[in-house]
């Protein structure tokens, strides 16, 4: 409390005398100086009133000597402005020159206060006073100011404080204004409220009124033992009716049962299954619109120039196969299904060893050029496939890393029925064919491979797995092979292809990546019956004549097709077709015709019976020279064969009258042989022996 | 009273043409056989009316059935025991009424009320108001 009022005091004072406080100060520092000068000589004394206070020096001072110190530094004001510029020019326009100011503002302003307080004897406090009309505070401030300058004024505010709020106090310039103008602090009338009170209150609420009555509803009804009875009764009725209607659903609905998840699985898949059926009609009907002239071409078309041609023929294309999401692949298997003679599967995979990856089976119509009917994605490349001759929405397939599976059409899904495993027996090493055989004595399934790592297997489908038998293992030294302890690394020769004949259960050929064609039984393990020196390089096809039982054909990267005679060791017929041959097929309706295809994307015709030296048919059927024709097939029933290129594409080509009717119409001339149709193609044999004994021989 | 004629006749002529066949069928010496058949046939809970949720519904049912067959003798007891039993389980507060005849006309909140049948002769009526 006193130190404000001193402080009201001296300011009260300043501003009373103003022209006294700058010497005041001055003597005030003087003093203090004096007082240092002396704490400096002398500190030891204990005279000085600070002389108890140690005297704390910073440690950058200079160290002077009493000498220095006692030196007097005069300092003197004077009235000049350090800081004003001396040599200021200005721009005269009277006289067209740069001219110096001499005037200079020399006053520099270190501190101004404006003040707010009047001498309560002037005029001017006079005047207020009457105007604000407090005659009571007069007295007060008189008394307070006449007998003494300080002493009264600390009584004088006590009382003004009692009146007032301590807060108010702490602010010096009310504390000024308070002295000047001695009245109540007069709170503001309109809008006051306590500093306190400020805060939100919020209203309050009655809960009860906030929830709404729970929903009701009347209910009404009377009972006695006849309402009770007639409840039953009917009740049983409704029951024994529902059981009736059960039983009659019942049988219903264990058959449904299964198709109802299976429609249901489908349209959870996929909701266009709905219109599946519907769709794939539609689909059809709309290719068959847009592909009107290759249907009759290859109904009807017979190509007219073929009679003037004499001997050859040609090849007519018809549709075009192929499959978006297979266009990287090529085609590395074609088969026929024998049932539905517009149906076939194409195997689709590679055959660089560097660019091995998916592969896919797929199945096209004929009907359908546009989208498969069918398609089984998988993880390897499809090597090789075979439909099944009963069965024919059985396949089997090969697949690049050995193993083998066999598809189900008739089952949903992408996933094989079944697939061998490392466990079951599976190849190392690619399977290059597969082929169905005829059923086991126990009724089982069973179909054969030949891989590269040497083995023939026999795969049977038992319940739900499938069980492998090694039929031989394939070796180079000799025409022996010692079984699996004799098996050397080095001595293992690899199979590329292989063939069942027709007639003969247990005989079979398989052609190796040597060259070499073996002739083998299924009973000898461990033995060749035969083995031709057939090619230079790997043999690609080896395949028995549809009709006569001795003559089997293969084919080799070598460029070149040998026509065999199992009993003789050296090829009957051999043509160089200037390209490796990928494949090679006998037609299903002469023995003597046969097909080939070439890396360089011919497909070549050969009609023994006309032409024991050239092709009848020779004749380009890719857009690009650089497509490689890999695979051919004959369609069993239709005049057409069907072509695989390394691009993915499938062709299928109709044959001219040429290349098929020639024949028939030589059988015409032999009628009254020809008409038995196995003994017209024994004939045909015959003569084909001995055409070969001439050339042997 | 009209209405409950109606009923009546309705009634009367169901359980007439119901029992033709049979009599025709088991021949009139087997009353007694038929007796029981019925009390057997008819002794399973038939709900006749509910708006309840599946879960209470159920619950309540067969509290109704245990109460009734505990109490088989004393209606005033079982239908405490299923008053309390429902008070408990889902709030108060439940009314309960059991009998072999009876006419009822009551407000209810919605969802919370049961009248079935059990035992071929009973009537169970619990609906909750409060």
């Amino acid at each position: 409390m006193p130190v404000p009022n001193n402080v009201a005091a001296s300011m009260r004072k300043g501003s009373t005398v103003q022209k006294g406080t700058l010497p005041v100060a001055k003597s005030t520092k003087a003093a203090s100086k004096k007082k240092d000068e002396e704490e400096g000589v002398d500190t030891g004394d204990g005279l000085d009133e600070w002389s108890g206070k140690a005297l704390i020096k910073p440690p950058e001072q200079l160290e002077l000597t009493e000498a220095e110190l006692k030196e007097e530094t005069t300092r003197i004001l004077t009235a000049n402005n350090p800081h004003a510029p001396q040599n200021i020019v200005r721009y005269s326009f009277k006289e067209r020159s740069y001219k110096p100011t001499s005037v200079v503002d020399q006053m520099a302003v270190h501190f101004v206060l404006e003040g707010s307080l009047l001498h309560q004897d002037s005029d001017e406090a006079r005047r207020l006073r009457a105007k604000e009309g407090l005659p009571e505070e007069t007295p007060t401030v008189d008394t307070g100011t006449e007998p003494d300058e300080e002493k009264p004024e600390t009584p004088a505010t006590p009382i003004e404080d009692g009146g007032e709020e301590a807060g108010e106090e702490d602010r010096p310039d009310s504390v000024a204004s308070k002295t000047d103008r001695k009245e109540p602090k007069v709170s503001n009338q309109f809008n006051f409220s306590e500093r306190a009170s400020q805060t939100l209150n919020n209203p309050l609420r009655e809960r009860s009124c906030q929830t709404e009555p729970p929903p009701r509803s009347n209910f009404s009804d009377t009972v006695n033992q006849w309402e009770i009875y007639d409840a039953y009764v009917e009740e049983l009725q409704q029951q024994e009716k529902n059981k009736e209607k059960q039983k009659a659903v019942a049988s219903k609905n264990d058959n449904d049962k299964s198709k109802k998840k299976m429609v249901l699985m489908e349209t959870q898949n996929d909701d266009i299954s709905k219109v599946g059926k519907a769709s794939k009609i539609f689909e059809r009907m709309v290719n068959q619109n847009t592909f009107d002239d290759i249907a009759q071409d290859f109904k009807y078309f017979e190509d007219a120039s073929d009679e003037f041609r004499d001997q050859e023929g040609t090849l007519l294309p018809l549709w075009k196969f192929q499959y978006d999401k297979a266009k990287r692949l090529s085609v590395t298997a074609l088969c026929w299904n024998k049932k539905y003679q517009d149906l076939f599967a194409v195997g689709m995979g590679s055959y660089d060893f560097s660019k091995q990856g998916r592969g896919m089976l797929v199945y096209y119509s004929l009907k359908n050029s546009a989208f498969p009917e069918f398609i089984y994605p998988t993880d390897s490349g499809v090597l090789c496939l075979d439909i099944h001759q009963q069965h024919s929405y059985l396949v089997a397939v090969g697949f690049y890393d050995g193993c083998v599976a066999v598809y189900n059409l008739k089952e949903e899904g992408l996933e094989p029925l079944y697939k061998s495993t490392a466990k079951t027996g599976k190849h190392t090493d690619p399977v290059w064919q597969v082929r169905w055989q005829n059923d086991d004595m126990d009724n089982n399934h069973n179909f054969y491979s030949v891989s590269s790592d040497g083995r023939v297997v026999s795969w049977t489908l038992v319940k739900n797995e499938l069980v492998f038998t090694d039929i031989i293992r394939l070796s180079l030294n000799g025409a022996v092979s010692d079984g699996p302890e004799g098996a050397e690394q080095p001595g293992i020769a690899c199979g590329t292809s292989f063939d069942f004949h027709k007639q003969i259960d247990y005989l079979f050929l398989v052609g190796t990546e040597e060259g070499k064609i073996h002739k083998c039984s299924k009973t000898y393990s461990s033995q060749f019956l035969e083995t031709y020196d057939a090619h230079s390089m790997a043999v690609d096809a080896v395949k028995w004549n549809h009709f006569h039982p001795k003559v089997f054909i293969s084919c080799s990267s070598d460029w070149t097709v040998k026509i065999w005679d199992h009993a003789i060791n050296t090829p009957m017929f051999t043509f160089d077709l200037k390209a490796a041959v990928g494949d090679v097929a006998w037609s299903p309706y002469s023995s003597t015709v046969f097909a080939a295809v070439t890396t360089d994307g011919t497909v070549h015709v050969f009609d023994l019976n006309i032409n024991k030296y050239e092709p009848i048919c020779h004749q380009q059927v890719v857009a690009k020279k650089k497509i490689k024709l890999t695979h051919i097939e004959f369609n069993p029933i239709y005049p057409i064969l069907i072509v695989g290129d390394d691009r993915g594409y499938v062709s299928s080509l109709k044959l001219s009258p040429n290349l098929r009717k020639k024949p028939k119409c030589k059988k015409g001339q032999e009628q009254p042989k020809g008409s038995e149709v196995e003994i017209a193609k024994m004939e045909k044999l015959l003569s084909l022996l001995r055409e070969p004994e001439q050339s042997t021989v | 009273m009209a209405h409950c004629f109606s009923q009546l006749t309705d009634s009367r002529a169901e359980v007439f043409g119901g029992e033709t066949p049979r009599v025709g069928m088991a021949g009139t010496g087997e009353g007694k056989k038929e007796e029981a058949d019925y009390k057997r046939l008819h002794s399973f809970p038939l709900i006749r009316h509910t708006d309840m949720p599946e879960e209470m519904r159920v619950e309540t049912m067969e509290l109704c059935v245990t109460a009734c067959e505990k109490f088989a003798t004393n209606n005033e007891s079982a239908a405490k025991m299923i008053k309390e039993s429902m008070d408990k389980k889902f709030g108060s507060s439940w009314h309960v009424v059991i009998g072999e005849g009876f006419g009822f006309e009551v407000t209810h909140e919605v969802k919370n009320l049961l009248y079935m049948f059990f035992g071929g002769s009973l009537a169970v009526c619990v609906w909750k108001c409060s």
